[in-house]
């Protein structure tokens, strides 16, 4: 047998096959592989966008139950409800997704690829930004139905991308440190939620303006800041992403 | 293809590596031993890039580390005893993936040469998650190599196989070493380092107490070896 596959790798022997030197388009394959790698195993395992779906149904029906309000109050709740539960279930999102990279030693085997390490990044706030988003996406008519409040108002949507980047890009970071730890479920929210608080607030803020019916010129301040929030959380995550996985 | 000089590795204030020198030649299969929490998955996680050291100057493939850590990359296959792959992606899944992450010209190709080369290509599309133990770490040097990496680092490649699985993984191993890589594996069954290696080194107290070649070893048997090197 061994003999066999000797002469067998001796015949297929490769060449240089591999692109040795870092190029933009390596980093963009490299993302996009990543991207690829997370939606296929989600794909056929379902396990983190249910358990993030499950989770972000429970929280609006248990708050829909405990909180027997009348339109008027129930619209100035809605922005608050909405967040929390993103938020909760983007941090159980969060916390799934790098466990998945931690368990088999995956990790190690994306960071072992001769790419620059802010792929790596790119790639899994990339996914875990389409995770959330899905979510969102079946949460929000759930939620107009429920509370009787219509939530299909473009600012709205907007704001809700916004927060939803902020917060995906600074707890993918956060995520990729606690995972190194053995308290990685209890660790993440304790480090996330102090760091993303501004991205919840403005996201809070802008859209509690937007369902009061404020213009969109009205809640610009809150949005510029959710813009400032997301850009420095990129650059911060990308800038320090690299020394956070590597010890 | 590897020189280490002088490494210094500290976990805080404990040392693990205190001073260590170690070269490998191109071609050379070297098994390196010794007791547990001497050190040794440290030191392949160093010359992995996945550690940096702290003190010492270390080259693969005439790269330095942690410098030109993505140039040691392109040239290098690690295999541990955890398989890094994804339990939820079939065998082509997963070498795709890394296939791209490598951009590896001629993917397909490629994947089906390494399959073959592993012995797995009949179970190609079946998630990983089903495979045994013994499967999963054949795939995993698949994976391993390829990139067709100059050098593979081996981290104690047969811990938790059966006797079968370790009879087949030796196949991979030979296969691997034929093709005229540096190989580095790191083990404690003296009996499979003394079958795959040419060289044989003791890592003992964060240094290299002692090394011998396979020729060199025909004198002297490779338990005696191991023990004098320990107790010296």
């Amino acid at each position: 047998m061994a003999e066999d596959l000797t002469k067998a790798a001796r015949k297929t022997l490769p060449t240089d096959r591999v692109a040795r030197e870092q190029t933009s388009g390596n980093f963009i394959k490299a993302i996009s592989a990543v991207v690829w790698k997370d939606l296929q195993a989600e794909f056929r395992s379902r396990e983190l966008f249910l358990a993030m779906l499950v989770f972000s149904l429970l929280i609006i029906l248990i708050f829909n139950f405990a909180l027997e309000l009348d339109i008027k109050t129930r619209q100035s709740v809605t922005a608050g409800v909405l967040w929390a539960t993103f938020a909760f279930a983007g941090t159980l999102g969060l916390n799934r997704s790098m466990a998945i990279e931690k368990d088999r030693g995956c990790i190690d085997g994306l960071l072992l690829a001769p790419v620059d390490r802010s792929a790596i990044f790119f790639g899994k706030f990339i996914s875990n930004l389409v995770f959330m988003l899905l979510v969102e996406i079946i949460v929000l008519p759930v939620y107009s139905v429920l509370y009787n409040i219509n939530l299909f108002q473009l600012g709205l949507v907007l704001v809700i991308l916004l927060g939803s980047i902020g917060y995906t890009s600074v707890g993918t970071l956060i995520s990729a440190m606690s995972v190194q730890t053995r308290t990685r479920d209890i660790l993440l929210p304790i480090l996330l939620f102090p760091v993303a608080f501004a991205v919840i607030l403005s996201a809070v803020k802008a859209s509690g303006g937007l369902l009061d019916g404020l213009t969109f010129q009205e809640v610009l301040f809150p949005i510029s800041l959710l813009i400032t929030y997301d850009v420095i959380f990129i650059a911060v995550a990308f800038m320090t992403f690299e020394s956070i996985v590597e010890e | 293809m590897i020189t280490v000089k002088k490494l210094v590795k500290r976990f805080g204030l404990k040392p693990v590596l205190r001073g260590l020198d170690f070269e490998v030649q191109p071609g050379e299969f070297v098994a390196l031993l010794g007791p547990n929490g001497a050190g040794k998955t440290t030191f392949l996680r160093i010359l992995s890039s996945l550690l940096r050291p702290s003190l010492g100057d270390v080259r693969v493939a005439g790269y330095r580390l942690p410098n030109e850590a993505a140039q040691v990359r392109a040239r290098l296959g690690v295999v541990s005893h955890l398989p890094l792959l994804y339990g939820d992606l079939t065998a082509e899944e997963n070498l795709r993936f890394y296939a791209r992450i490598y951009s590896i010209a001629d993917m397909e190709a490629r994947i089906t040469e390494v399959l073959e080369m592993v012995g797995l290509e009949h179970r190609r599309r079946d998630l990983v998650r089903t495979y045994s133990r013994g499967m999963q770490q054949r795939l995993a040097i698949g994976r391993a190599v390829l990139h067709d990496p100059d050098v593979i680092l081996f981290d104690e490649p047969y811990t938790g196989l059966d006797q079968d699985a370790s009879s087949m993984l030796d196949g991979v191993l030979k296969t691997v070493a034929a093709q005229g890589r540096t190989v580095v594996m790191t083990s404690h069954d003296l009996a499979r380092a003394e079958e795959l290696a040419t060289r044989f080194d003791v890592l003992s107290r964060g240094v290299i107490a002692a090394s011998a070649t396979r020729r060199q070893m025909k004198k002297n048997n490779l338990l005696t070896f191991y023990k004098q090197a320990l107790a010296g």
